[in-house]
C-alpha cells in the first residue's frame, strides 16, 4: 500500500508542530524520518494514525484521500504502528494485547481468546518471533513488548507499518534482529515508517531518508550519506560527534563503592554485589539496557533508596544510612535521570531552582530568609555562563525546553563543591546542540578532579565520556573494561555475556 | 517507602532483576499477637461462669442439628490456646523471612471469634443461623455497593459516591414504591437514581476532568441534602401515599432451602438477595470473560492503548460507570424495600464508605470486593446479637466494632495491593 503524506500541518496553539511536511512511502520501502527529539516526527505520525487531527494537509492511501477522525479508522484503513511507549496493558496477556479492540467474540460477547491465541501464533510463527500468547506482558523483556506491539499491528492486517522510535530501549543484539525483522516484514511487501534519530540505525536499514526540524521537511538523504553528513542536515549546523578530550589525570580513590545490594519495597533485587571505584579525575561510564539496575544504583548512593546492604565510602567516610543532605553537603552532586520530576520544579523560576539544593542555608538563606539579591546575581552569572536560552531569571523552568532544562540542572550541581558528580542520563531527551555543551562541562568537571559516574543508556554516549566503562545486566556488573573496547563486545556485554579480560 | 521508585513510577515494562527476596512484613505477626494479647486480657480479667450454647437450626429446619453447649471459660482459654499458637507460628515465620500463610490467618480468625463468642455469651445461647443470615442481611447493600465501585475503578474512575447512589436509590425506591405500590417498580426507580448520580459524577470527573475524590464527596454531601429536604418537605407529610412502601417478602427455594445451617441462612431470603447472587456473577463473568469486560479493564490499567486500538475511552468509562450506578442503586433499594418499608433521613449511615473499603480490602476484584462486604455486615450483626443476648460488653463499645473491623482490614490485613493503574486519572487525548 503506498502512502502519501501532503502539506500536513500541525499547531498546537502558536507552536507549529508540523509546517506543510509532504512524504511519500511505497510498499516494499523502508522510509526513515530522521530528526533531533521535538522536530515533530511524532507528532506527524500520531496526525497519520488519527491520534491528532491536521489542521491542513491530505492522507492519501493507494491514491485514495483518508479521513481519520480516530485511531480505529487509521487501523481499519491498514496503518499499524508501534509506539514508543508501548502501548500495551502489562497485567494482560499477549493474546489479550493482541485481540484487544479487536476481540473476536462467542455468545453473549464472551471473549474468544483460543482464536487470538492462533493468531498470535501464527504471525510469530511466520516471522519467527517466538512469542508465548499466555505469557504476561509485565513478564517479557523489551524486546519481545515490542515484537507484540508488531503482532498486534499484523494482526490488524496492517500495511502501513510505523516504527516510533523503537530502538531508543533496545540492546544492540535486539536491534539487529528488529532490523532483521524489518527487512522481512518489507520483503513481504510492507511499507514501513521507521522514525528515529539514530543515524547509525538509519544508515543500515533505510531505503530512503527524509530530515525533518523544528517542523519542516529539509531535506532528502541518501542511505550513503555520512553522519556527519546526516548530523548537520538533521541539526542544521555542522555539529562535533565526538567529545575531545585529554587523558585523565587520576587522583586518589574518590568513590569507594563495595558489595552494594538495592532491593525494593517488594523484595525484588535491583543491584546485586557491585563493586567499583572511581579516582578523582576519572570518568567510570555505567552502561546497560534501561531497566537494569541503573536507577536503583544512582539512588541508592544519593540515599533515595531504603534497603541498601553493602558500603559506599566518598573519601572513606561511608554514607549508607546517611540523609540525602548530608550526602549532598559531604559533596555529591546529582543530575537526576527525568529533569521533569526529579531534576527541577516546572512552576519555579529558573532562579529558584538553582538554589533548590542549597535551600537550607548560606549563601541563599540567612536567618530563615531568602538573600534574593545574592540569587539573583548568581542566577545571572549561571545563566550566562552555561548558555541558557531563556528570556531571563525568572522564566519557570517548566517552560524551558528540554535541553535548556538540563542545562539549569547542570549549572545547579556543578556550582557548588563537588568531589563526586551522578550524571544519570544527563542528555536523554535534549537536542544535539546542548549534548555537545553539556558533555563538555562533564568533562571539565573531570578535568578539574571530580570523580564522575555517568550513566547512558546511549551506547555512543558511554563510549565518548567514559574513561572506563562498566556494564550493568540484571542488577549485576558484567565488566568493567576500558573505554577501547569494541562496540559488539560492550554489546554483548550488556546482554550479560562476559568477554575474556573483562575485570568483574 | 520514601524512595521515588515507588509502585507508580515503576516503568510499563518490567525491569530485568538480579532476584527477589522476600521482604516480609511484620504487620500479620504484630496484629495476631495483638489481638490475642487482647482476648486472654479480657478472659483473664472478666472470667465467666456458666455455659455457651451455639444453636446451629432454626425450628422450621427440615433436619435438625443438635445444638452444641460449651463450658465457657474453659472453652475460650482453649482457643485462646489455639491463637497463641497460630500467632507464635506467625513470629515463627517471619523470623523466617516467610509470610504468613492464608490458611493460618483463616485458623486463627476462626479460634479466636468463636472463643470471643463463647465467653462474651457465656449463660446464653448464639443464635448461628440468626447471626448469619442477619450478616448476610447487613451485607446486601455494601455488597451492591461495592460491586458498583469495583466496576467504577476498573475502569479508572474512583466512585466515593456509592454512599450518595445507595442513598438516591433508598429513597427513589421508597417513593416510586409506595406511589405505585410495586416492589418492582421501587427497584427500578432505585437503579435510575444511582445512575442518575453516576451521571452527574461522570460529567464531572469524566467530561469535566474535575479530581474524583472531591466529586464523589461532594455528591454524597448532595444526596444527603436533597434527600433529607425531600424527606421533611415531601414524604413526612404524605407518610401514607408515598412513604410506605410494600416490601420484597422471604421466599424460601425449594430443596436448597431446606439444606441444614446453609439453607436458612442463603435461600430463604427476599428477591433482592437472589439478585445479588446473579450480580456478583454476573459484573465477575463479564469483567473477566467478555469482550466489554476486557476493553473496561483496559480502560482502567492504560486508556492511551486502549485509545490506540480504537477504544473510546470516554464512552467506556461512562457506560461503566452508569452501570455501576445502576448496581450500586439496587443496594439503596434493599433498604426501603426489605429491611425497614420506609425511607429515613441518612438510613445508609456511611455505608457507601464501608462498602469503599471493601473495594480496595477485596483488591478491586468482584468475589473477594463480596466477601469482604461480608465481613463487614457479620461484625455490624455481630454487634446487635451481642447486645440483645446481654454480653459482659457494653453495647456502646461494641457499636465500634464494624469500623474497627473495617480500619483492621483495610490497613492491616491487606497487604500490598495493586489497583487499576489509571485509577483516578481522567483520560485527556494528546
Amino acid at each position: 500500500m503506498k502512502l502519501v503524506l501532503r502539506d500536513i500541518t500541525k499547531r498546537f496553539g502558536t507552536l507549529v508542530a508540523n509546517d506543510a511536511i509532504s512524504l511519500t512511502v511505497e510498499p516494499g520501502e523502508i522510509h526513515a524520518l530522521l530528526g533531533e527529539n521535538g522536530a515533530g516526527k511524532s507528532t506527524l505520525m500520531n496526525v497519520l494514525y488519527g491520534l491528532y487531527q491536521a489542521d491542513a494537509g491530505e492522507i492519501e492511501l493507494d491514491g485514495v484521500v483518508q479521513h481519520f477522525s480516530g485511531p480505529g479508522d487509521a487501523i481499519a484503513a491498514g496503518i499499524g504502528m508501534v509506539h514508543q511507549h508501548f502501548m500495551l496493558i502489562p497485567v494482560f496477556t499477549v493474546a489479550e494485547n493482541v485481540m484487544l479492540g479487536n476481540e473476536s467474540t462467542g455468545f453473549a460477547g464472551t471473549l474468544d481468546v483460543d482464536e487470538a491465541r492462533q493468531r498470535v501464533q501464527k504471525i510469530s510463527d511466520q516471522f519467527g518471533f517466538h512469542v508465548n500468547p499466555d505469557a504476561l506482558v509485565e513478564d517479557l523483556p523489551v524486546g519481545v513488548q515490542q515484537r507484540v506491539e508488531i503482532i498486534k499491528a499484523l494482526s490488524r492486517d496492517a500495511q502501513v507499518l510505523v516504527l516510533d522510535e523503537p530502538t531508543a530501549v533496545l540492546t544492540p543484539q535486539e536491534t539487529d534482529e528488529l532490523m532483521q525483522i524489518m527487512r522481512e516484514l518489507k520483503e513481504s511487501g510492507k511499507a514501513i515508517v521507521f522514525i528515529t534519530h539514530k543515524l547509525r540505525e538509519v544508515r543500515e536499514v533505510a531505503d530512503k531518508i527524509t530530515v525533518i526540524r523544528l517542523g519542516k521537511v529539509v531535506g532528502e538523504a541518501d542511505p550513503k550519506a555520512s553522519n556527519a553528513e546526516l548530523a548537520s542536515l538533521m541539526v542544521g549546523r555542522p555539529v562535533e560527534l565526538t567529545v575531545h578530550k585529554d587523558p585523565m589525570k587520576p587522583g586518589p580513590d574518590t568513590l569507594d563503592v563495595e558489595r552494594l545490594r538495592v532491593i525494593d519495597a517488594a523484595g525484588r533485587v535491583h543491584v546485586d554485589d557491585v563493586s567499583f571505584t572511581i579516582r578523582a579525575g576519572e570518568i567510570l561510564a555505567v552502561a546497560g539496557v534501561q531497566g537494569n539496575g541503573q536507577t536503583e544504583l544512582t539512588e541508592a548512593l544519593l540515599g533515595l533508596q531504603d534497603r541498601v546492604e553493602g558500603s559506599i565510602r566518598l573519601h572513606g567516610e561511608e554514607l549508607v544510612g546517611r540523609s540525602v543532605r548530608h550526602i549532598l553537603d559531604a559533596g555529591v552532586g546529582f543530575i537526576p535521570e527525568d529533569r521533569q520530576t526529579e531534576g527541577l520544579v516546572g512552576a519555579f523560576t529558573i532562579a529558584e531552582n538553582l538554589m533548590l539544593n542549597r535551600s537550607h542555608g548560606e549563601p541563599f538563606v540567612r536567618h530563615g530568609t531568602l538573600q534574593l539579591e545574592r540569587l539573583e546575581g548568581f542566577a545571572k552569572e549561571k545563566l550566562e555562563e552555561y548558555d541558557v536560552r531563556a528570556p531571563g531569571i525568572t522564566t519557570l523552568a517548566g517552560q524551558l525546553s528540554g535541553g535548556n532544562q538540563q542545562k539549569v540542572v547542570v549549572a545547579r550541581e556543578l556550582s557548588r563543591d563537588v568531589s563526586l558528580l551522578v550524571a544519570a542520563q544527563p542528555t536523554r531527551g535534549v537536542d544535539v546542540g546542548s549534548i555537545e555543551f553539556i558533555h563538555k562541562q562533564i568533562v571539565a568537571g573531570r578535568d578539574a578532579g571530580m570523580a564522575v559516574l555517568v550513566v547512558s543508556t546511549e551506547l555512543d554516549e558511554v563510549v565518548s565520556l567514559a574513561d572506563r566503562i562498566m556494564v550493568l545486566y540484571r542488577g549485576r556488573v558484567v565488566g568493567i573494561v576500558p573505554a577501547d573496547t569494541p562496540r559488539d563486545v560492550l554489546g554483548l556485554m550488556m546482554t550479560g555475556e562476559r568477554p575474556e579480560g573483562a575485570i568483574a | 517507602m520514601s524512595t521515588p521508585t515507588s509502585e507508580a513510577s515503576i516503568p510499563l515494562h518490567e525491569t530485568p532483576l538480579a532476584g527477589v527476596t522476600t521482604v516480609v512484613d511484620k504487620k500479620a505477626a504484630v496484629i495476631l499477637s495483638v489481638m490475642t494479647a487482647g482476648l486472654l486480657l479480657v478472659v483473664a480479667f472478666f472470667p465467666q461462669d456458666g455455659d455457651t450454647t451455639f444453636r446451629l437450626a432454626v425450628p422450621s429446619d427440615f433436619a435438625q442439628l443438635p445444638r452444641v453447649t460449651v463450658p465457657s471459660t474453659l472453652t475460650a482459654w482453649v482457643l485462646i490456646i489455639v491463637c497463641l499458637l497460630c500467632a507464635g507460628w506467625s513470629i515463627v515465620l517471619y523470623r523466617r523471612k516467610l509470610q504468613t500463610p492464608l490458611w493460618l490467618m483463616v485458623i486463627y480468625s476462626l479460634g479466636w471469634m468463636i472463643g470471643f463468642l463463647a465467653w462474651a455469651a457465656s449463660g446464653g445461647t448464639i443464635p448461628v443461623v440468626g447471626l448469619l443470615s442477619g450478616s448476610l442481611a447487613l451485607a446486601v447493600p455494601l455488597v451492591f455497593g461495592a460491586l458498583g465501585g469495583v466496576l467504577g475503578e476498573r475502569s479508572g474512575v474512583v466512585n466515593i459516591a456509592i454512599d450518595g447512589q445507595l442513598l438516591a436509590g433508598a429513597f427513589a425506591a421508597a417513593m416510586i414504591g409506595s406511589a405505585l405500590n410495586s416492589t418492582w417498580a421501587g427497584l427500578v426507580a432505585a437503579m435510575v437514581a444511582g445512575t442518575l448520580v453516576a451521571l452527574i459524577l461522570g460529567l464531572f470527573a469524566i467530561t469535566y476532568l474535575v479530581d474524583q475524590v472531591i466529586v464523589g464527596v461532594v455528591l454524597n454531601v448532595l444526596v444527603i441534602g436533597l434527600t433529607s429536604f425531600m424527606f421533611t418537605q415531601v414524604l413526612a407529610p404524605n407518610a401514607e401515599t408515598l412513604n410506605s412502601p410494600p416490601r420484597f417478602t422471604a421466599v424460601v427455594i425449594p430443596v436448597l432451602g431446606d439444606i441444614p445451617l446453609i439453607g436458612p441462612i442463603f435461600f430463604r431470603q427476599s428477591a433482592v438477595v437472589y439478585l445479588l447472587y446473579i450480580a456478583v456473577a454476573v459484573v465477575t463473568w463479564s469483567l473477566y470473560r467478555t469482550r466489554w469486560g476486557l476493553r473496561v479493564r483496559a480502560v482502567g490499567e492504560h486508556p492511551t492503548a486502549a485509545d490506540t486500538v480504537g477504544i473510546n475511552v470516554i464512552r467506556t468509562r461512562y457506560r461503566t460507570i452508569l452501570i455501576a450506578g445502576a448496581v450500586a442503586g439496587m443496594g439503596g433499594a434493599f433498604y426501603t424495600l426489605v429491611s425497614v418499608p420506609q425511607f429515613n433521613r441518612e438510613m445508609t449511615g456511611g455505608a457507601g464508605y464501608i462498602a469503599l473499603a471493601a473495594v480496595i480490602f477485596g483488591k478491586w476484584d468482584p468475589i473477594r470486593a463480596t466477601l469482604a462486604a461480608l465481613l463487614f455486615g457479620f461484625a455490624s450483626n455481630l454487634q446487635g446479637v451481642l447486645s440483645v443476648i446481654g454480653s459482659p460488653v457494653p453495647s456502646e463499645f461494641m457499636l465500634m466494632l464494624p469500623y474497627v473491623v473495617t480500619i483492621f482490614a483495610v490497613a492491616g490485613l491487606v497487604g500490598r495491593s495493586r489497583p487499576p493503574a489509571a485509577d483516578g486519572i481522567p483520560y485527556r487525548k494528546g
